[in-house]
């Protein structure tokens, strides 16, 4: 909870909370500006091409130079579709993808007591939008609203590509997100808030949930958030060989924009949720500092530097993995990730109350690593004696 | 039925005065209204893709009120189990049967009167149902301090205690309900 | 409470309707604007759906496949389980060795559903 808000809240509250609403969104949008240039560059470093190279030093301004085009540009809605469900679609997709930035923690001195508190204008607050006490779940709410947007925009389009885009689209992150919010609920152990404010407190000091939960959920959260942005090796929803664009082919100028922003504002809210949620956020090391500069600088610099790397991470993907069957999606998200995801919520869950119930910790280990073997095996069993069964029927039967 | 359970801010706070907040009510009627307004639009649009819109309304309405109970954990998990799974599992439904675009000219019958009268009698039901059980409570909200923040979530610890204490039973009855429910699908749909 | 018009909790959900309301504006205002700049230069051939440059045939609804379907209802079970587990996963000393059992009996039934439906063969996409 931000202590800005409790008490009596005056005109300088309400000043300081709209200039870190307009300052998270400024800082939001130049930030998704800049992971298209540097997505467009980083790929055609990778492939041996220039990239842009025009617009600007480096080509920075290209994103800009883009988004200024499809201003101007004429918008062309097909003749079939639905008037107010096409124009509405950008927005369902592109509002939960900001909102979710509302509860990540960019800046703030997490080191020794402190807990992220920074003193603006002699007023305490958090350096973030906001800290509801529910903040993790609001970002899998969200992501669970934005899967509307994708829907709408291939229904409403009156259109076959975008329908068939559309389809798999939903049912690839509707897929997805179970694994992911199992890998939450791992977090969630050790954190023991549904703060994002209080998860990141939690892991300063290098206690992070990376390895405190077992590295496992981060990998699960990994996969299963790279699926949920449809970002490649999971982007069959716009597969351009087989579906032209998806979901979006049938929009045109600042409506495609708008859907365009919203992928690549999802890629930097998603690192910065992996942040938040396995890397301690903002919080390091402060040698000693106190003040501004360890609560701005090196908070945000941390964060920073952190969000790149993951950034980073999801262009690598795109440049090296090649893209998934939807056969195999279906496959990992629910035959791999589910179970295991469910295996090592159970583990942690088991050495936490080991730990708090004066078990023996390596007894319970042993029990658990058992456990999950002999789980892992016999549904291996199950399953193939399920599928031998199969195999038959279909040789013999005629559908 | 979720949304049914709406009113019942209404009623504990006519029923006690000012133990709640002045701008939180006029929210609440204000979000009330709209979700009426929307449920009949449900029941009326003559496409059903925008009534699964307006059911999408309703319920975010519903999370609405629920936020405004103070209940931030039931009101996001509307959101991420009414608005995230159950309306797209409709969705999905629709796709599956059939989700033209425009207007459907067999979504309207005669039957509007009888409608309208097992909706009111339902209404009628569940708000004397509502009145009888919780017409005599009072809904109290604490403050919340910095200490109590720093301490934690205590909205959410309160749901659990009470999952782990006298909904026991239907916690663990709810499993086999989901695990009942998703057999019957798969039996319906494999044809086999 | 009774001194301060709005109560802390809603407070910190206002701010995140600020943020959500100011980017509607703003985005919406980029609307209006671009539709107020745009040419508008209207062809009949413009307006017709795309199919990769034919013209489009047959119907422009196609009906979606039943596993679709029943993807979406194994992920109602499985998100209904993960929103369990959240509040129990915050308190996990609270409630010891018991709420320990308890937790697996119930992933232990919705699991059943899991492998239910892997051995029918419906998780496999052929």
């Amino acid at each position: 909870m931000d202590p800005l808000l409790s008490g009596d809240v005056g005109l300088a509250e309400i000043l300081i909370v709209l200039l870190k609403v307009v300052v998270a969104f400024a800082a939001l949008l130049i930030g998704v500006m800049l992971m298209v240039w540097f997505e467009r560059k980083l790929v055609a470093d990778m492939q041996n091409r220039l990239g842009p190279n025009r617009a600007g030093p480096f080509g920075v301004l290209q994103t800009l130079a883009d988004g200024i085009k499809l201003f101007f540009k004429e918008e062309l809605s097909p003749q079939n579709a639905d008037p107010f469900v096409y124009r509405l679609a950008p927005y369902l997709s592109l509002i939960p993808a900001f909102l979710v930035f509302a509860v990540v923690p960019i800046a703030g001195n997490f080191s020794g007591d402190n807990d992220g508190v920074v003193t603006m204008f002699g007023h305490e607050t958090l350096m973030q939008v906001a800290d509801p006490q529910i903040g993790i779940l609001l970002v899998l709410a969200m992501s669970s609203v934005a899967v509307y947007g994708i829907m709408l925009a291939g229904w409403s389009s009156g259109s076959k590509y975008p329908l068939l885009g559309s389809v798999r689209a939903t049912s690839q992150m509707v897929s997805y997100e179970a694994a992911l919010g199992l890998s939450v609920a791992t977090v969630l152990i050790v954190a023991g808030s549904l703060s994002t404010n209080l998860i990141v407190d939690g892991q300063a000091g290098g206690r992070w949930n990376l390895w405190m939960t077992g590295l496992v959920p981060f990998v699960v959260f990994l996969i299963a958030g790279t699926a949920e942005l449809n970002r490649p090796p999971f982007d069959l929803v716009e597969a351009e060989q087989e579906l032209v664009g998806g979901f979006h082919t049938e929009y045109t100028a600042l409506r495609f924009a708008m859907f365009f922003l919203a992928e690549f504002m999802n890629t930097v809210t998603m690192s910065a949720i992996i942040v938040t949620l396995f890397f301690g956020g903002p919080s390091g090391p402060s040698f000693g500092l106190d003040g501004w500069f360890a609560d701005y600088v090196l908070g945000f610099g941390y964060f920073f530097a952190k969000l790149l790397v993951f950034l980073f991470v999801f262009v690598w993907f795109r440049a090296t993995l090649p893209r998934l069957r939807y056969d195999q999606l279906m496959d990992l998200g629910w035959k791999l990730l589910i179970p295991l995801a469910l295996g090592w919520f159970l583990v942690v869950a088991a050495v936490k109350v080991a730990i708090d119930t004066t078990w023996n910790v390596a007894v319970v280990l042993g029990v658990a690593a058992a456990g999950l073997l002999l789980g892992g095996m016999l549904l291996k069993l199950a399953i193939r004696s399920g599928s031998e069964h199969r195999t038959d029927e279909f040789v013999g039967g005629d559908r | 039925m979720i949304a049914a359970l709406a009113p019942l801010s209404f009623l504990a706070q006519s029923a006690t005065g000012n133990s709640f907040d002045v701008p939180a009510n006029v929210v609440f009627y204000i979000v009330a209204a709209f979700m009426v307004f929307a449920a009949i639009r449900v029941v009326t649009t003559d496409n059903i893709v925008h009534a699964a819109l307006w059911l999408i309304l309703v319920l975010s309405g519903v999370g609405l009120n629920f936020l405004l109970l103070q209940a931030e954990f039931v009101a996001i998990t509307q959101i991420l189990v009414y608005l995230g799974a159950i309306v797209v599992l409709f969705l999905f439904g629709i796709m599956l049967t059939r989700a033209p675009l425009g207007r459907a000219d067999d979504l309207d019958n005669n039957m509007r009167p009888i409608g309208v009268a097992v909706g009111l009698l339902l209404t009628a039901v569940i708000a004397f149902a509502l009145i009888r059980t919780f017409g005599n409570d009072s809904l109290t909200f604490e403050a919340y301090a910095g200490s109590q923040a720093v301490a934690g979530n205590n909205r959410t610890t309160a749901l659990a205690n009470e999952i782990f204490g006298p909904q026991l039973i239907p916690f663990e009855v709810l499993s086999v309900l989901l695990t009942a429910a998703l057999i019957g699908a798969i039996v319906l749909a494999r044809r086999d | 409470m009774a001194e301060s018009p709005l109560s802390d909790f809603l407070r910190s959900y206002l701010t995140v309707g600020i943020f959500a309301s100011l980017g509607f504006i703003l985005v919406g205002l980029l609307v209006l604007i671009a539709w107020m700049i745009r040419p508008d230069r209207r062809q009949a051939q413009k307006y017709i759906s795309y199919e990769s440059g034919v013209d489009p045939v047959g119907d422009l609804w196609s009906q979606s496949q039943i596993r679709y379907y029943i993807f979406a209802l194994l992920f109602v079970i499985f998100d209904v389980e993960v929103v369990f587990l959240f509040p129990w996963s915050t308190q996990l000393e609270a409630f010891g060795a018991f709420g320990l059992w308890h937790m697996f009996f119930f992933i232990f039934v919705l699991l059943l559903s899991l492998i239910y439906a892997w051995r029918k063969g419906v998780l496999r996409w052929a």
